[in-house]
């Protein structure tokens, strides 16, 4: 046992919290934004320690080949997206949409969400595992609500109604996973331990698995923003503050896709229960063709791109309910390239927005010309997120459609589809954004462009060279999957 | 004896389904209040009466905090909203009482089926438990989809977490069931600070499309 690593588990999850609680009392904004990078900077080191030393399962926490790739992920994001919050925040003190006591609860709060996904995805326990989800549910709801306008109350409610019915929903799942568990591995905590339940699940009920994992995936499915259960996401991600919906879009449906795996690697030892493979490819293919049809109609920029994220959860679903080395890698490559794409293009959307005082598409035009690094910054980002090539998410997806083709035509001609449809309709619209005749006011702002291309390098670099070890982690984790 | 036992935890966890039915149609913010005070105690008593059969002393805090928590403390302070926000008229259900009477029977009926034919080897008493839990679950679900008032959504809501917690005290010896219902609480006391704060009265004022237009931000 290596006792370094034990702490970089517990360190990321105390410095997020204890910044949370110091991030609370603390004035000023310059000083906590800083804190606040500074914490996530902290946490991102020690996320990225426990590839190289990694602690072994107790009955609470788990660092395994899976969960190691969400959480380096996790804290990336949220370390970049800290850098974009600070300069997003200070414009939004001066417009006067943001008063100093709401974003000292802000940055508390974004704290919090950092612990409660970290919790989440190292939690070997399935209660903690809700507990936390719980918690980082509750914490975007307030996030969500922060610029208290009408509409962003009532965005928060929807996505509260909708997450806590969900969220619900997965408990019941947990409930009854213990109680097939329970004459198996005896009473007790024992019977709530991930370890356990996936060294002794084939002896389980299939029965009471197999309902324990529709509610499951309705439950967890919720918070990932699978049709039909995706009513909250687009004003969630349209009326909060952008570094949120970027946290949202790139680290918080994973999270909860991170706890159906979870649940789909159980049902998989158990033979007597149903193949979760075929729900999953449902849900998956009718999220993306549903999503890419109402890209085409959007009229806001940030509710387009939340649609874009359903998208591509919904192809990312569909990849693990294919399963086989190859498209759980497609799936797993595709789910990191669209965390650092779709959070990118928040960040420039953000910044647009500021620009803009607007997020309605048909006041912003022309944005190459009069903000020129904004504008191609945010066309980089279209052409990565439609997977355009030689950009990452055009490979995972190439890896996706083949291996689907290779298996099942007919699905693969029908997610073939989608993604034409998405791809055009993202192009009429960036069409509209980037060039043409120049729309709307326009304002320098002082934004700053690190995180972007920080994301936007790395997912190109991705398609055009996989580092080897990268590679082969990856397919340790598609093997786990099955 | 054990008959005995057996029968006590089938009565209260029965009773709590009808209880869920009582909500289902009260057309009054007040009574419906009442009703789901109800609600919380007779889930009180249920747990606590899991508690004493289980020797699971734990579960008497879960007990203690769907007595104190949920039957007195948010019902008072859901009524002073309610006197507050002026809104104690009647609320209007979608579908009508009759129709969501039958479709409530409906569900119950469906949830015996699946419980007891997915649990066949277990326990009786947990197989009961978890069929009457999942009822109130889902009568808990029909009552947030046949409201629009934020209060009785809240309610509804409520209402599905009592149907968990029943479902979790019957699952013997089941793990973290405290924090668990620690953590619901502190959801729910989100929720009625946030009507409180944000004066949330009803979910959509109007049925007028182009105002659910502007809240889309999908105008012009």
């Amino acid at each position: 046992m290596n006792r370094g690593s034990f702490d970089a588990v517990a360190t990321i999850l105390l410095i997020p919290a204890c910044s949370a609680a110091l991030l609370a009392v603390l004035p000023g904004y310059r000083l906590t934004a800083r804190l606040n990078i500074l914490a996530a900077l902290v946490t991102f080191l020690s996320a990225l320690s426990l590839v190289f030393y990694r602690p072994h399962p107790n009955p609470y926490f788990l660092v395994d080949d899976l969960n190691n790739v969400f959480i380096v992920l996790t804290n990336f994001v949220a370390l970049t997206t800290s850098v974009f919050s600070a300069s997003y925040i200070g414009h939004e003190l001066k417009s006067g949409r943001l008063t100093p006591t709401y974003l000292r609860f802000y940055h508390a709060m974004y704290q919090a969400l950092m612990v409660a996904m970290n919790l989440a995805l190292v939690a070997n326990n399935i209660g903690l595992m809700w507990v936390a989800i719980e918690f980082a549910t509750l914490t975007t709801v307030l996030m969500v609500g922060i610029y208290r306008t009408h509409e962003a109350l009532e965005a928060a409610w929807k996505y509260f109604i909708l997450g806590s019915v969900g969220i619900a929903l997965a408990l019941f799942g947990t409930i009854l996973v213990y109680l097939a568990a329970q004459p198996v591995i005896g009473e007790g905590l024992d019977a709530m331990v991930w370890t356990n339940l996936i060294t002794r699940g084939a002896a389980f009920d299939p029965a009471l698995l197999n309902l324990a994992f529709v509610f499951l995936l309705l439950g967890y499915g919720t918070k990932v923003g699978l049709v039909p259960l995706h009513a909250w996401l687009p004003d969630a991600h349209a009326e909060g503050p952008t570094p949120i919906s970027a946290v949202l879009s790139g680290l918080l449906l994973n999270v909860a896709l991170y706890a159906v795996l979870r649940f789909k690697m159980l049902l998989a030892v158990n033979l007597g229960a149903l193949a979760p493979g075929p729900l999953m490819v449902t849900m998956g293919l009718i999220s993306l063709i549903f999503a890419t049809f109402m890209l085409y109609r959007r009229r806001d920029i940030k509710r387009m791109f939340a649609y874009s994220s359903i998208e591509h959860m919904g192809i990312i679903t569909f990849a693990f309910g294919m399963g086989g080395p190859l498209a759980n890698f497609a799936g797993l490559l595709h789910m990191t390239m669209h965390s650092l794409t779709k959070s990118a293009i928040f960040f420039a959307v953000g910044h647009i927005a500021q620009v803009k005082g607007t997020q309605k598409i048909a006041d912003i035009g022309g944005l190459t010309e009069t903000n020129a690094r904004l504008g191609w910054a945010l066309v980089l980002g279209v052409v990565a997120i439609a997977g355009l090539p030689p950009l990452g998410i055009f490979m995972s997806e190439f890896l996706i459609v083949s291996s689907t083709f290779a298996r099942n035509p007919a699905l693969a001609i029908l997610l073939v589809i989608g993604l034409l449809v998405g791809l055009a309709a993202m192009f009429i619209r960036l069409n509209a954004i980037a060039f043409g005749e120049p729309r709307g006011a326009s304002t320098e702002t002082e934004g700053s462009y690190m995180p972007m291309f920080a994301h936007l390098t790395l997912v190109f670099a991705a398609g055009v060279y996989l580092p080897p070890q990268l590679v082969i982690w990856f397919q340790n984790v598609a093997r786990l999957l099955g | 004896m054990r008959g005995l036992v057996f029968d006590i935890a089938h009565v209260l966890a029965g009773t709590l389904v009808l209880v869920s039915f009582l909500e289902l149609y009260q057309d009054r913010l007040y009574a419906l209040l009442n009703v789901f005070a109800l609600h919380a105690l007779v889930l009180a008593l249920s747990v606590a009466w899991q508690a004493y059969i289980q020797n699971a002393p734990h579960l008497y805090i879960t007990a203690s905090i769907a007595l104190v928590f949920k039957a007195i403390i948010i019902p008072v302070s859901l009524h002073r909203i309610i006197v507050l926000f002026g809104i104690h008229r009647e609320i209007e259900t979608v579908g009508g009482v009759g129709l969501t009477m039958l479709a409530g029977i409906g569900l119950v009926a469906l949830s015996m089926v699946v419980m007891l034919r997915v649990t066949a080897g277990d326990d009786p008493l947990t197989r009961e438990d978890l069929a009457f839990a999942l009822s109130v679950v889902l009568l808990g679900l029909l009552m947030m989809v046949t409201r629009r008032n934020a209060v009785s959504q809240v309610i509804g809501f409520m209402s599905i977490e009592n149907g968990l917690v029943l479902a979790a005290t019957g699952a013997k010896g089941m793990p973290l069931v405290v924090e668990i219902s620690v953590a619901f609480s502190i959801l729910v006391a989100f929720i009625v600070v946030g009507i409180f704060l944000f004066r949330i009265r009803e979910r959509f004022d109007t049925v007028d499309l182009r105002a659910l237009d502007r809240f889309r931000g999908e105008q012009g």
